[in-house]
């Protein structure tokens, strides 16, 4: 028998939260403390959106996108969630870049970067204090018109060695490439250049059952395996959504979904004005990505060779060797047994930018065969840094644009939402109908986990003024 | 609310928002972010805590008023005056 998943809720919310991403969480615990009723649903079993995890037989947990986030992110926690779930994030200290132009190790902090500008770069102290307070000073309003290619050029011309130390890392980190605006590259580097790279001690399972327990204790109604189909409209303004077949009430609807999925699909062109739809048809995703994750053997251990690396065969950065089918450049991230306090077990996840239609319409043989080459192609590669990785794994899996797709409904899996552009449509969507909202990864700037549960905050005090 | 009072209390919302700076010498002519931490997160902090004590909307135009202490206070005193 089907367990009605939406049992026993109310006739009415004052807000309705589709999604249950970074932005969405925070955005519906920051409503459900100014006092609104509120009702969060999600299709998945699990919250956290791309913030996920998984267990496999033999005792293995894997984090999908726990690959380390600004310190921000303590702040953002403390303020918006509670001083708990801030006090389990912790600096990830072994970053470590490995490429046929340099091999290095950093911990990514603005003393440790000018540092390696100066000594393995050569690049004078005042040109870096320069580039670094260049991008401090950005603004996301400010002249979009230069590119991040140009930014570098200004800075540090004619050197891809450069370009690979500075770019790549956030590349992996957001998908943008050097066309992209200089602004967009600017923000998000002095998030992490401020003081590092840092992670939840406990895993993403921790970190999201802290913040499920934060929503009831604020209030909030949290309903796991709701499908949402339909944003109701009547009359340009919200009425609320169907979910699992059921029509549910709210006064405001924020989608945590990918926001073209909620204007053309739950939403639906006709109850927009023309040129809204024509500017949001401009709007372009962001890249997909691949992943394959390594489950090594209970009482096997592996050597500290640090905690996120950066490697590539390619002979210079290249956003778009670094989307192809078979890219050399990947990210591991080693997820050491103090991960998770008390546990005695590593994993290793390697991840790598992704276009989905390399992936999408391949044939079921051809879709298995690809993964499987993906997987040991990864194992060739990590072979040079974990010798013998092969006697030491007993579990691999591997994740594409199309498993992406599955579990977060992002079309086309895009896993760090849209190009800048995003963010106009997405902040223009209450103007074209009363009540309804967005917040998630849009924009390149409000990506990844501090600047998803940021602008979880932002939309947050606008769906407030509208409700007050 | 007097001129007086509408500070105090933007001085106390201030010192919530950001508790890990020293409040004591800021002047109140300079921008308060040259003078202190203060992120555009935290300054949204400020425009929402103001909403949710005293119900005072600051419009998204306006936000450039309330870059110093004495132009914010200027700023909120006649909206202030009433409560």
């Amino acid at each position: 028998m089907n367990r009605d998943w939406l049992k026993d809720t109310k006739s009415e919310y004052d807000v309705i939260v589709i999604g249950s991403g970074l932005a969405g969480l925070t955005c519906a615990n920051m409503l459900a403390k100014g006092g609104h009723s509120i009702l969060l649903l999600e299709h998945h079993y699990n919250l956290g959106g791309l913030a996920t995890w998984f267990k496999r037989k033999g005792g293995h947990i894997f984090d999908i996108s726990l690959h380390g986030f600004p310190v921000g992110m303590i702040k953002t926690c403390r303020k918006y969630w509670n001083p708990e779930i801030a006090d389990s994030i912790v600096q990830l200290k072994g970053i470590r870049l490995d490429n046929p132009q340099f091999s290095l190790t950093t911990t990514y902090d603005s003393d440790d970067f000018k540092r390696v500008m100066q000594e393995h770069f050569k690049i004078p102290r005042e040109t870096i204090d320069n580039f670094v307070s260049a991008l401090r000073g950005m603004n996301f309003y400010d002249d979009q018109t230069m590119t991040t290619r140009e930014l570098f050029e200004n800075f540090f011309p004619g050197r891809h060695d450069i370009v690979r130390m500075i770019m790549e890392p956030i590349t992996y980190a957001n998908g943008s490439t050097l066309d992209d605006p200089a602004i967009t590259y600017g923000i998000v580097f002095s998030n992490f250049l401020n003081k590092g790279v840092y992670t939840f001690q406990g895993g993403t399972d921790k970190i999201i059952g802290m913040m499920r327990a934060e929503l009831i204790k604020n209030g909030v109604d949290v309903r796991t395996k709701c499908l949402v189909g339909k944003i109701g409209i009547e009359d340009k303004k919200i009425a609320g959504v169907v979910a699992n077949g059921k029509m549910i009430k709210g006064k405001a609807v924020v989608s945590n979904g990918n926001l073209l999925s909620t204007i053309h699909k739950l939403v639906g062109d006709e109850n927009f004005s023309e040129s809204f739809i024509e500017e949001a048809k401009k709007v372009r995703l962001n890249n997909s990505s691949c992943q394959v994750y390594m489950g090594i053997k209970k009482g096997e251990k592996i050597d500290y060779i640090g905690d996120l690396l950066f490697t590539s065969e390619a002979e210079k950065f290249d956003s778009e060797e670094l989307r192809s089918k078979n890219t050399t450049s990947r990210t591991f991230s080693i997820y050491y047994p103090q991960t998770r306090p008390g546990s005695d077990m590593y994993s290793i996840v390697a991840s790598s930018n992704a276009n989905y239609n390399d992936w999408a319409n391949l044939s079921e043989e051809k879709y298995r065969a690809s993964k499987e080459e993906l997987i040991q192609r990864t194992l060739d590669a990590l072979e040079k840094y974990v010798p013998k990785i092969r006697d030491k794994v007993d579990y691999l899996e591997a994740a594409t644009p199309k498993t992406f797709q599955r579990y977060t409904l992002h079309l086309s899996g895009a896993s760090f939402g849209t190009k800048f552009e995003g963010l106009k449509i997405s902040m223009g969507l209450p103007k074209e109908i009363l009540g309804l909202f967005h917040t998630g990864s849009v924009g390149i700037i409000m990506s990844g986990w501090l600047g998803a549960a940021n602008y979880g905050v932002i939309v947050a005090n606008d769906v407030d003024k509208f409700l007050s | 609310m007097t001129k007086e009072e509408t500070k105090s209390v933007l001085m106390e919302i201030v010192a919530q928002i950001i508790p890990d700076e020293d409040l004591t010498n800021l002047k109140g002519d300079i921008p308060i972010r040259e003078q202190v931490e203060l992120d555009s997160m935290d300054f949204l902090d400020i425009i929402m805590e103001l909403r949710k004590r005293y119900g005072i909307e600051v419009p998204e135009d306006d936000y450039i008023q309330l870059a110093t202490i004495d132009s914010s206070v200027a700023y909120l005193e006649p909206r202030m005056r009433d409560l």
